[in-house]
């Protein structure tokens, strides 16, 4: 019978098998940054252990870092010590890093995609649940805790529970203004928190084989979203020509060994997923979410819902918790909700694409009056890319304000957060209660209806923006 | 890890469902290099309010915690199960766990049972109605029992195996040290590499 794309990554992997016992699989790329690293080095130097393959391990400072004065020491020590500890355990261990204001430094799930070291069919891990994003590649790529981070330093490798696979199917083509952002974010609706839990994602259909190698890494990313333990996509041309030339991308003839193998990564026709979703790309709109879970969305055009209107008793209690802390009322148009802060940026949405279309929008417009934006790219080298294409200026002249690489405003464990009570538009990918600053409230968007939102100041699409000028030449 | 047999404790009854691991331990506290010291931060919002269910004396000492549908979603955090760890909880009972909190969980000592939500709803009530009954999680006959409460729960064969021995993972795994050598062997060359070897 044929095999799934998931499951032909996983059987390359296997090391050993036995009856009874969960697959021991081999690990290909290894990604540690600051916050879930510290305890599994304490561990390897408790057991004297050292790290098995330094050659397939690289770490980053993301969580962390300032996205202000990055030449300075940073102020909180607590972070500070964070971070000195990774580049102590790096030192001692001999792992490659790239620390604040290396040219490589940025959010994990950026970097490695950047220099082109995830690749189809690898197996990826990382200590962070957003590691799915590299399942964009076709790799099997999934967050682990920090016990697992210790195993594949100590082991490469890692035994693993077998999966279900789940194909979410997109036919037909995107309309124009819906963005990557807004289908995952309408995929997450649908099928719920966890929906996705114990299976493998695989995205497919004509609407997914259109989309970039960016828009791509954006749905990947939010898979943990809906509880899944990663999402793919079959590797195609677009995969193969984002690739090419690569820092860390084969050479040669290796590289036209690697294709040769890449092009066999393709789930069988005479396969079966355990589970399909199907979803028509002309019925989707602009997406938002209006609750306190990436499952709680709407389309921009709709009202806050009736709690009343949740069938099921935990989703009603769910919406209704929801609606307290977001200070929102039911029958409230999405569209009249003021926001106070923007925040473009994090590993769903910080790479050089959503910064264009953010700053495509912004040009010659303003941000509203008493709106804060924050524009954080996700890497050093996006930011670069960007300066380069003069985006930072078309930020900065409409009143944004440009920063440094890092996770930053995602989760607000640097000082870019929420004030209690403030409301975002954030193009992250969480709108847990306090995730990004305690009382904070949160609604997920696209980095499009993000720039749309600052300029008007309550939550919008782009084609709301038609009635604000955008003179030719400024 | 310490190994786990059968625990006997009071409950706590959490009625929420979705609790992501944001709320179990807020990302602030995350900067902390060490597995200890996580109990102030455990449900830290939440612990604000005064009615919330942890501040209330009778649940002073519970070490059963009892949960709604889809607790630990979110971020991959271990710290989530080192918190609830450092704060006494020995066992999580729920109708459905997030796949990387249970891992975490798992690997940590710290049992995460799965049953149907009508008997979540029975252990809710008969705590709530009498906060000093005992909830017993049998590791060994896979069982939970409490006051008109008799419950199976499945887990695999191998993780409980783990758990009843207090194994530590690494080790088992460099048995297979020629296993692993053996594909090391035989990975392709363009397969990419961080650094020189
Ligand atoms: S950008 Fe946000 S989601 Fe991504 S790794 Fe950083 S904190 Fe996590």
């Amino acid at each position: 019978m044929g095999r799934t794309l998931a499951e032909k990554v996983w059987d390359d992997h296997v090391v050993r098998r036995a009856e009874g016992e969960p697959d021991l699989l081999f690990i290909d790329l290894h990604l540690l940054h600051e916050v879930t690293s510290p305890q599994a080095f304490d561990g390897l130097r408790k057991s004297a252990r050292p790290v098995r393959r330094t050659d397939l391990t690289i770490a980053t400072e993301d969580h962390n870092t300032p996205t202000l004065d990055i030449d300075k020491p940073i102020a909180d020590p607590v972070s500070r010590t964070q971070l000195e500890t990774l580049r102590k355990n790096c030192a001692e261990f001999n792992v490659r890093l790239h620390p604040l204001g290396d040219v490589e430094q940025g959010v994990v799930h950026v970097v490695g995609p950047q220099l082109g070291l995830t690749q189809p069919g690898m197996t990826v891990v990382c200590g962070d649940s957003h590691t799915s994003t590299h399942g964009a590649f076709g790799a099997l790529a999934f967050g682990i805790g920090t016990s697992q981070v210790e195993h594949v330093l100590a082991t490469q490798t890692l035994p693993l529970a077998p999966f279900r696979t789940m194909a979410i199917t997109v036919n037909g083509e995107l309309p124009d203004d819906v963005t990557a952002k807004d289908l995952i974010l309408a995929v997450i609706t649908r099928i719920g928190t966890g929906g996705g839990q114990g299976y493998v994602l695989e995205y497919r259909g004509e609407a997914i084989e259109k989309l970039s190698m960016e828009a791509r890494m954006t749905i990947c990313n939010m898979s943990i979203e809906a509880g899944a333990r990663a999402g793919m996509i079959a590797p195609d041309e677009t995969t193969f020509a984002y690739l090419k030339d690569r820092v860390h991308a084969p050479q040669g003839a290796d590289w036209d060994d690697a294709v040769a193998y890449w092009r066999t990564l393709r789930t069988d026709d005479d396969a079966t997923f355990d589970h399909e979703v199907v979803i028509e790309a002309s019925e989707l709109a602009p997406f938002v979410t209006w609750g306190t879970n990436p499952g709680q969305g709407a389309p921009l055009s709709a009202s806050v819902p009736d709690p009343a209107s949740f069938s099921d008793p935990s989703e009603q209690l769910a919406a209704e918790n929801a609606l307290k802390y977001m200070g929102l009322t039911a029958g409230q148009p999405l569209r009249d909700i003021n926001v106070d802060t923007v925040f473009v940026g994090s590993c769903t949405n910080g790479r050089i694409e959503d910064l264009r279309a953010a700053a495509a929008l912004l040009e010659g417009r303003s941000v509203a009056e008493g709106v804060r934006m924050l524009v954080v790219p996700g890497s050093v080298r996006v930011s670069l890319q960007a300066v380069a294409e003069g985006l930072d200026k078309v930020f900065t002249a409409a009143g944004a304000e440009w920063r440094h690489a890092g996770c930053s405003m995602c989760l607000g464990m640097n000082p870019d957060q929420l004030a209690p009570g403030e409301r975002s538009a954030s193009t992250s990918n969480r709108n847990f209660e306090g995730r990004q600053g305690k009382g904070g409230r949160t609604h997920l968007v696209s980095p499009q209806v993000a720039a749309a939102t600052a300029v008007l100041g309550h939550l919008a699409s782009p084609a709301d923006l038609s009635d604000v000028s955008q003179p030719v030449g400024v | 890890m310490e190994a786990f047999t059968t625990h006997t404790g009071r409950a706590v009854p959490l009625r929420r469902s979705n609790v992501d691991t944001d709320q179990i331990i807020p990302a602030h506290w995350l900067k902390k290099v060490t597995r200890d010291g996580f109990e102030d931060g455990l449900f830290e919002a939440w612990r604000k309010d005064p009615q919330f269910v942890l501040n209330q004396p009778e649940r002073v000492g519970a070490t059963v915690l009892v949960a709604g549908p889809d607790f630990g979603t979110g971020s991959s955090r271990e710290h989530a199960v080192w918190a609830l760890q450092n704060y006494g909880f020995k066992a999580v009972i729920s109708s459905r766990f997030a796949d990387i909190f249970r891992g975490n969980s798992l690997k940590n000592g710290l049992l995460t049972v799965v049953l149907p939500q009508e008997t979540v709803d029975a252990l809710w009530k008969l705590t709530e109605a009498d906060p000093t009954a005992e909830v017993t999680v049998d590791l060994v006959s896979r069982r939970v029992l409490a006051e008109g409460v008799e419950a199976e729960f499945e887990l695999d064969e191998n993780a409980r195996w783990r758990l009843l021995e207090g194994l530590d993972d690494i080790s088992i795994t460099l048995q297979n040290e020629d296993a692993i050598s053996a594909y090391e062997a035989r990975r392709p060359a363009f397969k990419p590499r961080t650094q020189a070897a």
